[in-house]
């Protein structure tokens, strides 16, 4: 922590903190990539399947998919597999990402037992503690300070892990994203801060929701280390993450990356996405797609061949269909539970060394 | 047996509670180095050291937010806001995070941490600094709302909300951090959710909570004096309800006043008076009665400051009517100060 009462070390203008560390990894090796490869194809096409599943009612309520995303999740994933992470309501492919299976997953949306959060949760609210997702969260920004509370818990404990806590370029107009930067920094907190900007929040485009659009700004007035990158390459999103996550665990303080995105689909099922300029959807999907940029990598630098990367699409394919099957023949909560959530069983005494006759309320 | 000033005991709580459990930690505005606002905190950073006692920036929302994220993380966070009235700007902490993640994560996260601070009316600290939050952090599933009127509960309740593996909201109040009482050396805890029955009496029940409780005692003792012997019941914790007591006690004295900080319209006394008519009708003599806040934003003036809260003369008025006794009680139905 900071010492307290510590003056300005450095004048105002220095506050501008980019993040200097070279990339960390070595490169992927051919296996590695074809790993993130095969996820991000996982990622889409259940997103698709929950898309149609969405049409024929087996998925109900918000629904906000994640296609074209794909790279930053997995990419994060890649460099942060064991650390904790949170995330808001476009949660689906970070939960993928992180380890959640696609059939918990599917399971979660179609409201079943077998799903995630056990059917308590639905596509906005997917955990799973076994892999340290700390969940997805409906109230655009409020996730962002509790980020920091799992950071503190890791420090307390001096665990060498980091928090990563995604939000979209909506939530960093929240006044609790602000809040939670300016806590993060006064104390230090290993966070990774990654602002997924797709360019819209809902169906306003970014230029007209903040003066300035290069989010990663919003570290300058805390004095945060910062840094903007593009996403849709899986491999730089491995590298810089693996930056910010040394940075963050050197005990240097938090940072903050703005990655640059774009999502393909409309903010939720309901939303057409009549907003876009003509042409635009095309022209990402043309130039900056996450599956497009990586196959060619995979071809080019590792001499797989289209039979090769189309075995591995088969394997998704089969691995998406099988999430569809087993969401669809799962069980309903149970009724009876009706009542299970509402607080959690007290796990530790609160009597065990304690004399509670003094405690007791007087008969009458 | 010691005697202990209210802040003094809340202090012993939280102090044996750190020691006992090294993921108990602090943190709040001016709770470090300013030992707390109201000196409940004081010494404790001499103690503790600076990562368990910690100073915040003017940032409810963060660090309640902080708090509901270390919850989750297995620490055991006490967040003081430094009066309720501070809160809003952090509610939705309180109610969409804390409240709501062990459901929402279908049971996998719970949230272990206390929301503690003062709550409700003060002395002329005017529209901002006086509300009573109790209806508000009551009406969601998933916290408990506890509340004390003496050192001896203060102490013993805020032991079991720190040890509770769910978040709850601490009510104290700033008038009464100061009030000396006595506390067993001997620890103790109390289970939350157990109303304790302050006075017994036959003719009527009077419920109360928090530090009305003690104007309540004071009312049923001047009750006494015209031969009325009132029960009063301390409901300690309005998360989880005691209603057994309450059903018991009424249907003894089959009759009813509940008096409480805050307001009639959708108040936490509405909500009792619901149940005990749904539950005890067959054993009512009259209906049941509540003495609240008046419908109005509190002044700063005092002579109208003192007209706006519960006081000994409103608690008599509500009881001789119940009593079937002639009264110039206040009716729900007007606004007319009375008596």
């Amino acid at each position: 922590m900071k010492p307290e009462s510590a003056p300005p070390d450095e004048p105002v203008e220095s506050l501008d903190r980019l993040l200097r560390l070279p990339d960390p990894l070595p490169p992927c090796t051919r296996d590695e990539l074809l790993g993130l490869y095969r996820q991000m194809a996982l990622i889409r096409r259940v997103e698709e399947l929950a898309a149609k599943a969405y049409t024929q009612r087996k998925i109900l309520g918000f629904c906000h998919l994640y296609i074209g995303q794909e790279s930053v999740a997995v990419g994060a994933a890649a460099s942060t597999s064991d650390d904790y992470w949170i995330t808001a309501y476009r949660d689906h492919g970070h939960a993928m990402a992180k380890g959640v299976s696609a059939r918990a997953m599917m399971a979660e949306l179609f409201g079943k037992r077998t799903g995630a959060s056990q059917g308590q949760g639905g596509s906005m609210h997917i955990f799973d503690k076994s892999v340290r997702f700390m969940g997805g969260y409906g109230i655009v920004g409020a996730h962002v300070p509790m980020a920091n509370g799992i950071a503190w818990a890791a420090r307390a404990r001096e665990e060498e892990r980091v928090c990563v806590c995604f939000f979209g370029d909506g939530a960093a107009n929240q006044g609790a994203f602000f809040e939670a930067l300016c806590l993060a920094e006064l104390y230090r907190l290993p966070v990774v801060f990654i602002c997924e900007n797709n360019g819209y929040a809902m169906g306003t485009p970014l230029h007209r929701q903040s003066a300035v659009t290069d989010m990663s700004l919003r570290a300058r007035g805390v004095g945060m280390t910062r840094e903007q990158l593009a996403g849709w390459d899986v491999q730089r999103v491995r590298q810089r993450v693996a930056a910010a996550r040394q940075h963050a665990l050197s005990g240097q303080g938090p940072v903050l990356l703005e990655i640059v995105t774009y999502r393909y689909r409309g903010h939720s099922m309901s939303d057409p996405a009549k907003y876009r300029p003509a042409g635009e959807l095309e022209q990402v999907r043309e130039r900056n797609d996450p599956l497009t940029l990586t196959r060619r990598d995979l071809q080019k630098d590792h001499g797989l061949d289209d039979a090769a990367i189309e075995a591995v699409l088969a394997s998704v394919e089969e691995e998406a269909d099988d999430s569809w099957a087993f969401a669809e023949s799962s069980a309903e909560p149970d009724p009876a539970t009706l009542y299970d959530f509402v607080y959690a069983p007290q796990t530790t005494s609160l009597a065990a060394d304690t004399d509670l006759s003094a405690a007791r309320p007087q008969e009458s | 047996m010691a005697t202990l000033q209210i802040r003094e005991a809340l202090r012993r709580a939280m102090r044996e509670e750190m020691i006992r459990d090294p993921s108990v930690f602090l943190m709040g505005e001016e709770v470090a180095h300013y030992n707390g606002a109201y000196k409940v905190s004081q010494g404790m950073l001499e103690e503790f050291g600076e990562l368990r006692v910690v100073d915040t920036p003017i940032s409810e929302g963060g660090f309640a937010g902080l708090g509901v994220g270390a919850a989750m993380a297995g620490m055991r966070p006490i967040i003081e806001f430094m009066t309720w009235n501070f809160s809003f700007v952090a509610i939705d902490q309180v109610i969409n995070s804390a409240a709501k993640i062990w459901q929402m994560s279908g049971g996998q996260y719970n949230i272990p941490m206390v929301f503690r601070g003062p709550n409700g009316l003060a002395e002329n600290l005017g529209s901002q600094h006086s509300t009573a939050v109790d209806s508000i952090v009551a009406h969601f599933p998933g916290l408990k709302v506890v509340t004390y009127c003496d050192a001896h509960d203060a102490y013993g309740l805020l032991k079991s909300a720190i040890r509770d593996d769910n978040p709850v909201c601490f009510l104290e109040s700033e008038l009464t951090y100061g009030q000396k009482g006595e506390v067993p050396d001997q620890e103790f805890l109390i289970p939350l959710g157990q109303a304790k029955v302050r006075r017994p009496g036959k003719d009527l029940t009077i419920l109360s909570w928090g530090k009305q409780v003690l104007m309540v005692e004071a009312a049923a003792a001047k009750l006494a004096e015209q031969g009325i012997e009132a029960e009063v019941v301390d409901l300690r914790s309005l998360r989880p309800l005691d209603q057994e007591a309450i059903y018991a006690s009424v249907s003894r004295t089959r009759r009813c006043v509940v008096v409480h900080e805050g307001y009639l319209f959708a108040g936490v006394g509405a909500e009792i008076a619901a149940r005990v008519q749904e539950v005890c009708f067959d054993h009512l003599d009259a209906p049941v009665l509540r003495v609240a806040n008046r419908d109005i934003n509190q002044p700063y003036a005092t002579v109208l400051e003192k007209l706006v809260g519960p006081s000994i003369d409103r608690v008599l008025a509500a009881a001789h009517r119940v009593m079937g006794k002639a009264s110039p009680a206040e009716s729900t139905g007007t606004n007319a100060l009375t008596p």
